[in-house]
Order: structure tokens, then C-alpha cells, then sequence
């Protein structure tokens, strides 16, 4: 009987979603919800784009999208095959040789180019040494050649001037001051030249036996890369590898990694705080609805059908406010992207489809999870409602649902970004934020009891609102502070944690680094640069090892399915020893050596290369140290603040265990302009010392932090919209009963102007109330986000809890009265005959 | 629809109710014992406080008795859940209150359709019309209750009530809230109705006047029939 009658529920839930709407009861939830999702979803289309497109700068780092290097000649349907995909491909040869100059030699990594290099990002040449540079166009002519200063340096050359390669005769047209891809060591000693492939088969350095690395470089259409890198993987032979973009410099992948966190950081705090809005206003719509509920009931309709036809007219709601949110996403993003596309990357990729998906999973999460437990609650409205109009039933196993809620979105938000971690700390610190501010509102409002009997009668009457209704004030309290709170974090925290990330990489960060520094050179060079004003440099050792057995297994690159670990596993390990870590590193799993530990055979292993090679606390790695062969136990994992710029090691051993080994120094430091041009003394004195100028890639960085900083900027405007829909929400939150209240008062004889001041009184209260609370929850938050998960060093900030007290009495006080303004203005006659 | 069962249409049998509070247990009913036969009319008569609502409320099955049964058309309604009672009241029982309580959100046609889109009714739109004419609110079919006066709001709630031909209509004091004149014509519309649908008609009031229209009283005193 029950089953026949089903198909009604579609039916009464559409003709309910259409009365409602006509009614004005959807129209906040619709609103919040709309915001919601264009806000999700503009963040989703634009972090997507942003982090596509960032992942093509880090593209320029190979100077293409996807690359295959070989030992051998690049077999050519290697390149046929990427061609036939319609991608863009160039050649690079690569190999050691001598430059000769009259009387000089130099050792030399030559670098051969085919037209189209790079494919990715730009090189950038000077017409002397240590001068302003700017992009190059195209590559070498035949017969000329770019070098890198220090070429110049050693043979004693200038621009124009002319050196001999193999058999052929080259002329130095250009100092190359930046390459996009400097490829594999920073450290490596021999300084590069570029010429063109062309000239190659003439220097005749290309014989049997000679060591050159062949590069194959590819770029295009995102799928069809992947594509091919999946077709090319089958077909590797030994000796051949594939690099993919996410092998780029530890500096930079930090960076990307972060503006990621940020990005995403700001998407999770719209999607929660439109959640907030959203259980505010269903909270309204569901008290409003528990006569429908009842008279449905004594009507006839079973608890079954009420839940069937609310959540059926929630879906409905929410399809259809996702589908216009969705499509004011795909809209608003688009008009980001213009705004941004000059400040923020040349070009951005297309949206992909992913974030739409996410648009339409975010509002009906949002909906169903956070309107529907207080809806479900009116099925226990039991119909005796309509005989006794204080007959409700239990409320619903609110806090039950509510934990599949958090599940939901918690799931959702791990889908957007990724990051179980970031997920967990913003849920946990919203609920204890939540819950807290609960707490502590609960007990202002104790306290305001108190304060009641020395006010005049207007602020008698504002507290006495607040305090008659505690439960309903606390959830007010608890949704203006979030939203304040969120809005205090985008002002003032959120520029302190931004000014805090560039501040990680200040203008005077080391920009040079000084490699291949000899022990009895050492005390020379730090007199060097005191005499220059330039400090006391610190100075590193090092020492070259090769990384043969992981637990007496012996390694090879083909343990590792991991490229990057096939990589790092066959690369030389640069090992140093330190008595103390270096301020950027932070210690997270095992012990940092004790002075007695000194001398034993300990190693300290940064914590990405050991997740990366599989490797834990405790084991034993055995090097291959100039022909000896030393095993050490891993005793400590470190994490390094990459982006930093300060020289770092992978691996560390305590003092005294490398000691008698040949050891060569390295250091980085900060020279300006005018102690750049004196480098020339410093490798006249020390003709060894090689400078290798990092300002370049660090500029790089510098300009994703920048560009990051300005998406995150726009994106919290959408974070606003959130925070604004919540404070909206919880206006209105009660706006019925005070409707209500405020005609039988003016029935009673109470002026307008004193009822009005009731309203100013009682929403200052509130907005100062929940302005304290959010100006003290925003400052423990961002504290843990800096601490936390950026790591930034944050210092406390005791005026934004003023500010927040300030702002909360301004923006609440303002909204709160502008929004119940019609509560006075409408005839008391009307509310009394809608009933309370 | 159910026809009636049987000749008795509701049936009160030992019905007692008692409710917790904070001075101790209350109670509202005593064992209360009746039995109202298929289209009779039977005014239910008592002081303010005597449990009249209450009784009523149980005998559509709005709340459940602390002791004692309901039969409708010899339907136990304790035997019945949640959605069975409401299904039981779907087809076959009226209610019509004391304060109206039409939905505000919704016009007076839409107020009378609701018991007719739940029942699965065909062309429920036409249907609330006819009776909303039958009480002569024709002309306020768009309108909304706040929009009507009280004697037009309960004759709209009226029209709600018939409006899915209830073999058992209650009436909790329909007069109450009105004028005597307004409230006489409540009356006859009730009883035609009444007659027309052969519907068995169940109506607390504190008028002696009303009582004398209907077949059969029952009068309560602080809780028990005399
Ligand atoms: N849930 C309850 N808790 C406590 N007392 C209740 C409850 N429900 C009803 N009562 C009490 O039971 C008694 C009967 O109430 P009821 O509403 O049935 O009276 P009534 O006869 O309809 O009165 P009136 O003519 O004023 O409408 C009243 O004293 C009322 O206060
Ligand atoms: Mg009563």
C-alpha cells in the first residue's frame, strides 16, 4: 500500500521546492549554497589551472615536458613516435671536453642544441660577463658559441674572441647567464658551453667510447605527453631514461609544494565556511517547517514520506544551485584567469573538467550533509504539534550525522587536495575552534545575565534577547565569529603569513655559491670576504661518495621503480659533517649526535631522499669514499627547508669520522651588484674556486611566491563571500521569533526607537562577543598553520584580538541592523497574524 | 479507500492518559469508555481543562494513550506504527482545529490539496476547488490564510478536512476562535457535510446550543466521561 504511493514523494517534493521557493524559505540556502559552489568551484578550476600551469613552469626546469636521455644515439622512432602525437621535440648532446685558448685548457661540458631548444621556458644571455642579461632569442649560429662567465675566466677571453673545440674554431658571441635547465649538478666543476648541433659532426669529438648524454626533448598537449611517456616506458633499454617535470630542483619542487598547501588551504576554509552558512540557514528553514511536518503528518503522510519528500526537494535544491554554481564558477574563473594572466603566468592551461565534478560532489555534500540532519529532525515532529504548539520531538541524533557530515567533507576535501594532513589539522582545528568558541560564548553570555540589571532599558532588552535564548545565541555567536574570524585571518594573519613565506627567502639570501674551496684555502677565503664587508661565510665540507649497499644489499638503480630514485640512487652523494643542524633543519625522526657520538660512523639522511629510497631510521647504508668502503647507520632524518638557499647536505656524518678523507669546501653568501664585480679578484686569488651565481633560479623562485601570493589573495575574496553568507545567515537566523517578539512589544506600547535600540544593543553585544572570540581563535590558529604546516616562525599578535572585538561590533552591529530592519518597519498587525 | 468495516466507527476502550511533570504524575483521562456508530455525530462536552483536546488527539491517533485502545472501523490503532496510524488517518480521518492551522506558506487552494496529493488522489487542483466552493471561498483560491479572515480560514481548513472524504471527521471546538454568527454557519456546514458524506462526526465544544445538534454527548469532567 505504502510502495503504490511512493512516486507522490517526487511529486510533493517538486511542488514543496517550488512553494518553498515562491514562500521565500530556499532563497538563503539557495544563496549560500550558490556561493558555496562558485566559490569551489572557481577555486577548483583556477588552483587546477594555476598548478598546471605551474607544474609547466616547473616544465622549463628540463626545458621540456617529458625527456629521454640515453648513452647512445636517440634511436629515431623514439622521436617519430612523440611526432605523430603532434608534440614538439628538439636534441641535446652533451659531454665533457677541453677548450683550448692559445696557451690555456679548460675542461668543459659542452652542450649541443637543435633548433626549438628549449622547449620549455627561456634562456637568458649577456653581452659580457657579470652584466645585466635578457632573454636570448633561438639558439647559436653555426661556428658561435654562448659560454657560461667562468669560461671566460679561465681561458682568459672576452666576447668576440675566438677557442678552439675538437677541430673546429668557435667564436664567443654571447655570455650565457641562465639556462632553464642546468640539469643534473650544481656543483659541477666544468663551466658549460652551448653551441649548435649542427657544428657538432666537425669538432669530430663524437667517436666510439666518448661519454655523451643524448637528450631527446618533448613538449605538448598535457595527455598527449602522458600518453607517450606511458608508450615510451615499454621500450627503454638499459642506458635509457625517461624524465618526467616533477624531477626538477629541490628548491623549486619546495616552493611549488607550498603554493599548493596555500591554494588549497584557501579553497578548504570557503567550502567550510559555506558550510557553516548552509546548516545556519537550514537550522531556519527546518523550525519554520515543523507545521508543515506536523499537519503533514496529522494529514496522513507516514514519517517515511516526510523524510522522502524533504531530502528529495533538498536534492533537487542542490542539483539545481550546483548547476548555477558550477556555471558562476566556470565564469568567475575565467575572468581570474584574464585578470591574472599577465601578473601570473604567461599562459595558463585550459580548465580541465575535474573541478566540475567537484562543484556538483561539493553542493550536494554541502546540502544534504549540512541541511538535511536538522530536516531529518522533523520526522520526529510528532503530528500531536498541531493540537500543542510546544509538542517537538527529540532533536535529531544531530551529532551523529553531523560526524558522516565531517566524513563526507573530509573526503572531499582529501579529493581536492590531497593532503591527508592539511584535511585532518583545518577539520580538527575547526571543530576545537568551534567547540571552544561554543564553550566560551556559552559563558559570556552567563556573565551578560549578570550585567543586565545595571543597563538602561534598551540594552535590558538587547541582552535580555541574547540571554533568553542561549542556545540560539551561542550558535549566532559561534557563526559570526567564524566568520569573523576567517575574515581576520585573510587581513591581518594571512598578510603576516605571506610576509612570513617571502620572508623564508629575504632579498640578501645567498645568491653565490663558492665550491671546490681547498682545506688550507679556507682561512684565506673567510679574510677575503671580511675584507670585502661581505661577513664570514660559513664553510662546508664535503666529500664525494658513491651509495653501494642499503643493509649490506647491494644497490642498484634497478630496485627502484621510481625514476627520481633510479635517479638519486646512481648519483654522487656529496657527504659533510656538521656538530650542530644548520637552523633550517629540523629534526623528525631519531637524535641529532651527542659530542660523544662524535667520531662514530652515524649518518644524518634528509627525510625526502629517505622516503624516496625506501630508507628508515636505523638502517645501514655502505659508500664508497675514494676506494674505501664505509658503512653507516642512519641515526637521525632531517627536513630541509629546500627553499631556503643555504647549502645543504642529503647526507650528514658526525665530525671526525670523514675527517682524514680529501675534502673540498663549499659555501653559499649573499654579494650585491658591487661585490659581484670583484669576483674577479676572488678567482685570481683562488684560480680553483668555482662560483657558481644561483641568483637566477632563485629570481624563479622568488616569482612563484609572488604570483602565488596574488592567486591566493583573489581566491580568499571568494573566502570572504563565504564569510559574508554566514554572517547573512545568522542574522537571520532568528529574524522569526524577533519578528515575532518585536510586534507583541509594539502591541504592548513600545516605542519603535526604543525596540530599535534593543536591536543596536543586542547586536553590538554579539558582534563584540563573537569579535573577542574570533580575534583569539584566528591568532591560535594561524600560529599552528605557521608552526604547523608552513613552518614559519609566527609571532603572537595580542592586537588582533582588539581588532576582532572592533570589527565584530562594527560589521555585526551594521549587518545585524541593517538586516532586521524590516522587523521594525513592517506593521506589527502582519507578524502577529503569521503566528509566531 | 476503506469502506466501514463495521457499525461502529470509533471506539474508546478503558482510554486513560497520564503525563509526568514535575510535580508528579497528571492525569488527564480515566478510563474512558465509548462507542460512536458509522455516521452518528456526537458533541463532546466539558469544561476548559477536562481533557477534551487530548482525547480527541488520541482518538486520531496524534499521540498514544497511557492506557486503554482507539478502534477506527475496528482498528486497533495501537497495533498500528507511526506510519500506519498516519496512513489510517490518510484515509479515513478528518481533523479540523481549534486555531486552524493552515499552512502559511501556501494559498487556500494548496491547503485543501495536500491531504489529496497525499493520498495519491488524480487532479487534486480541480478537486480542492470544488470544495473550497462548497464552503463558498471560490473567489480565494490564491489566497493566502493571512489574506483570509478567521471565519474564511476555517472554512478553509474545513474544506481541507472533507476535502479526502474522511469516513471520521473531529472537530476540536471549530467555533471557538469566531463570532456566534460566523460560527452557526460553521456548524451547519459541518453537519451538511456531515450528511452528505455520511461521515461520522466527532466535535468538542463548550456550547449547549452546538450539543443539541448532535445525535449523541459525552461529557467530561476532569478527565472522565459521566
Ligand atoms: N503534555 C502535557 N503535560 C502536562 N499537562 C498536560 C499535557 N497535555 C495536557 N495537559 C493537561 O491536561 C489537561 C487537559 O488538557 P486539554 O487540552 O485536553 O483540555 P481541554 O479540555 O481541551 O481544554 P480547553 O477547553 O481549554 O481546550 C489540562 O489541564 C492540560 O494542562
Ligand atoms: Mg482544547
Amino acid at each position: 500500500m505504502r510502495g503504490a504511493r511512493s512516486p507522490s514523494s517526487v511529486k510533493l517534493s517538486w511542488r514543496m521546492l517550488w512553494r518553498d521557493w515562491r514562500g521565500g524559505e530556499l532563497q538563503m540556502l539557495a544563496a549560500a549554497l550558490l556561493i558555496a559552489v562558485t566559490s569551489v568551484t572557481a577555486v577548483g578550476f583556477f588552483v587546477d589551472r594555476v598548478e598546471r600551469g605551474l607544474q609547466y613552469q616547473a616544465a622549463e626546469l628540463i626545458a621540456a615536458d617529458l625527456v629521454l636521455s640515453a648513452s647512445k644515439r636517440i634511436r629515431p622512432r623514439f622521436e617519430q613516435q612523440a611526432r605523430k602525437r603532434g608534440l614538439r621535440t628538439a636534441h641535446i648532446s652533451q659531454f665533457r671536453s677541453v677548450a683550448v685558448a692559445g696557451e690555456r685548457l679548460q675542461l668543459v661540458e659542452v652542450k649541443a642544441v637543435s633548433a626549438h631548444y628549449p622547449l620549455r621556458g627561456t634562456l637568458r644571455s649577456a653581452t659580457a660577463a657579470y652584466v645585466t642579461d635578457r632573454p636570448a632569442e633561438g639558439i647559436p649560429a653555426r661556428g658561435r658559441a654562448w659560454v657560461q662567465p667562468r669560461l671566460l675566466q679561465a681561458l682568459g677571453l672576452r666576447v668576440g674572441e675566438r677557442f678552439q673545440l675538437g677541430e673546429s674554431q668557435f667564436t664567443i658571441t654571447r655570455v650565457l647567464t641562465y639556462e632553464p635547465d642546468p640539469g643534473g649538478d650544481l656543483f659541477s666543476v666544468a663551466p658549460r658551453l652551448l653551441i649548435n648541433l649542427d657544428d657538432l659532426p666537425a669538432t669530430r669529438l663524437i667517436q666510439a667510447g666518448a661519454l655523451v648524454n643524448y637528450r631527446l626533448l618533448i613538449a605538448g598537449d598535457a595527455p598527449a605527453v602522458a600518453a607517450l611517456r606511458d608508450e615510451l616506458a615499454l621500450q627503454l633499454r638499459p642506458g635509457e631514461t625517461l624524465l618526467g617535470v616533477q624531477d626538477g630542483r629541490p628548491e623549486l619542487r619546495a616552493a611549488l609544494e607550498r603554493a599548493q598547501r596555500f591554494l588549497g588551504l584557501a579553497a578548504l576554509i570557503s567550502a567550510l565556511l559555506a558550510g557553516v552558512a548552509i546548516a545556519t540557514a537550514a537550522r531556519r528553514f527546518a523550525r519554520r517547517h515543523l507545521d508543515t511536518s506536523a499537519i503533514l503528518r496529522c494529514l496522513g503522510a507516514g514519517q517515511s514520506l516526510v523524510i522522502r519528500a524533504f531530502s528529495l526537494e533538498m536534492l533537487w535544491l542542490a542539483l539545481l544551485a550546483s548547476s548555477v554554481g558550477v556555471l558562476g564558477g566556470l565564469l568567475t574563473q575565467s575572468l581570474i584567469a584574464r585578470l591574472l594572466e599577465h601578473l601570473l603566468l604567461a599562459e595558463l592551461p585550459p580548465p580541465s573538467w575535474r573541478p566540475l565534478l567537484g562543484g556538483y560532489a561539493t553542493g550536494v555534500i554541502l546540502l544534504l550533509g549540512f541541511a538535511l540532519p536538522p530536516l531529518l529532525a522533523l520526522r520526529h515532529v510528532p503530528p500531536l504539534r498541531v493540537l500543542r504548539r510546544n509538542a517537538t520531538g527529540p532533536d535529531a541524533r544531530t551529532w551523529q550525522v553531523y560526524s558522516g557530515v565531517l566524513l563526507a567533507m573530509a573526503t572531499l576535501l582529501y579529493w581536492q587536495l590531497g593532503d591527508a594532513r592539511l584535511v585532518l589539522y583545518v577539520m580538527a582545528g575547526m571543530l576545537a575552534t568551534v567547540g571552544l568558541l561554543g564553550v566560551a560564548a556559552r559563558g559570556l553570555i552567563l556573565l551578560l545575565g549578570r550585567l543586565r540589571a545595571r543597563v538602561g532599558v534598551a540594552w535590558r532588552f538587547g541582552l535580555a534577547n541574547i540571554a533568553r535564548r542561549p542556545g540560539a545565541s551561542v550558535l549566532q555567536i559561534v557563526a559570526f565569529g567564524l566568520a569573523i574570524m576567517v575574515l581576520l585571518l585573510l587581513s591581518s594573519v594571512r598578510d603576516d603569513l605571506l610576509r612570513d613565506w617571502r620572508r623564508s627567502l629575504p632579498p640578501n639570501a645567498p645568491n653565490h655559491f663558492l665550491i671546490n674551496v681547498q682545506p688550507d684555502q679556507v682561512a684565506g677565503m673567510r679574510a677575503f670576504f671580511a675584507a670585502q664587508g661581505a661577513g664570514a661565510p660559513q664553510l662546508h665540507p664535503l666529500v664525494r661518495a658513491r651509495l653501494t649497499r642499503v643493509n649490506e644489499h647491494p644497490v642498484s638503480s634497478e630496485d627502484y621503480p621510481d625514476e627520481r630514485a633510479k635517479h638519486l640512487v646512481t648519483r654522487e652523494f656529496n657527504l659533510s659533517w656538521a656538530d650542530q643542524p644548520q637552523a633550517d633543519n629540523r629534526i623528525v625522526a631519531g637524535h641529532w649526535w651527542t659530542a660523544e657520538e662524535h667520531g662514530r660512523p652515524l649518518l644524518s639522511l634528509e627525510s625526502g631522499l629517505a622516503e624516496t629510497l625506501g630508507i628508515k631510521l636505523h638502517d645501514t647504508l655502505g659508500f664508497e669514499v675514494n676506494g674505501r668502503r664505509l658503512t653507516f647507520t642512519v641515526s637521525s632524518l632531517r627536513q630541509v627547508e629546500w627553499d631556503s638557499f643555504n647549502v645543504n647536505f642529503f647526507t650528514l656524518v658526525p665530525p671526525g669520522v670523514l675527517d682524514t678523507q680529501p675534502a673540498s669546501y663549499i659555501t653559499s653568501l649573499y654579494l650585491d651588484a658591487t661585490q659581484k664585480r670583484r669576483l674577479g679578484e676572488l678567482v685570481k686569488q683562488f684560480p680553483n674556486v668555482t662560483v657558481i651565481d644561483i641568483e637566477a633560479i632563485m629570481n624563479r623562485v622568488r616569482g612563484i611566491m609572488d604570483r602565488v601570493i596574488e592567486a591566493v589573495e583573489f581566491i580568499f575574496l571568494f573566502t570572504l563571500a563565504a564569510g559574508l553568507a554566514v554572517l547573512y545567515a545568522a542574522i537571520q537566523a532568528n529574524q522569526d521569533e524577533r519578528r515575532y517578539e518585536s510586534a507583541v512589544l509594539r502591541t504592548l506600547g513600545a516605542r519603535r526607537a526604543v525596540l530599535w535600540r534593543g536591536l543596536v544593543a543586542e547586536f553590538l553585544t554579539l558582534g563584540a562577543l563573537s569579535g573577542l572570540l574570533a580575534g583569539l581563535a584566528a591568532t591560535a590558529l594561524a600560529w599552528v598553520l605557521a608552526e604547523q604546516v608552513f613552518h614559519f616562525d609566527y609571532r603572537f599578535n595580542p592586537r588582533v584580538a582588539l581588532i576582532g572585538i572592533v570589527a565584530g561590533m562594527v560589521i555585526v552591529g551594521s549587518a545585524g541592523v541593517l538586516g532586521t530592519r524590516s522587523v521594525l518597519s513592517r506593521p506589527p498587525a502582519l507578524s502577529l497574524r503569521q503566528g509566531g | 479507500m476503506e469502506a466501514p468495516s463495521s457499525e461502529n466507527s470509533v471506539q474508546a476502550l478503558g482510554l486513560g492518559m497520564q503525563v509526568r511533570t514535575g510535580e508528579g504524575p497528571l492525569v488527564i483521562l480515566d478510563d474512558i469508555n465509548f462507542c460512536i456508530a458509522a455516521g452518528s455525530s456526537v458533541a463532546l462536552l466539558g469544561a476548559s481543562g477536562s481533557g477534551k483536546t487530548t482525547l480527541l488527539g488520541l482518538l486520531a491517533g496524534l499521540d498514544r494513550p497511557s492506557a486503554g485502545r482507539v478502534l477506527v472501523h475496528g482498528r486497533d490503532l495501537e497495533a498500528l506504527d507511526e506510519d500506519g496510524r498516519a496512513q489510517l488517518r490518510a484515509e479515513n480521518i478528518g481533523f479540523v482545529f481549534q486555531n486552524f492551522q493552515l499552512l502559511h506558506g501556501l494559498t487556500a487552494q494548496e491547503n485543501v490539496m495536500l491531504p489529496l496529493e497525499l493520498a495519491g488522489v488524480e487532479h487534486p487542483r480541480a478537486q480542492a476547488a470544488e470544495f473550497l466552493a462548497r464552503v463558498g471561498l471560490e473567489r480565494r483560491l490564491g489566497h493566502y490564510p493571512n489574506q483570509l479572515s478567521g471565519g474564511e480560514q476555517q472554512r478553509c481548513a474545513i474544506a481541507r478536512a472533507f476535502a479526502a472524504r474522511p469516513t471520521v471527521l473531529i472537530a476540536d471546538e471549530p467555533t471557538g476562535n469566531l463570532d456566534a454568527q460566523t460560527g452557526a454557519r460553521i456548524i451547519e456546514l459541518l453537519f451538511e457535510l456531515n450528511r452528505a458524506q455520511g461521515a461520522t462526526l466527532i466535535m468538542a465544544t463548550h456550547d449547549e446550543a452546538l450539543a443539541g445538534h448532535c445525535r449523541e454527548r459525552l461529557l467530561l469532567q476532569a478527565g472522565r466521561l459521566v
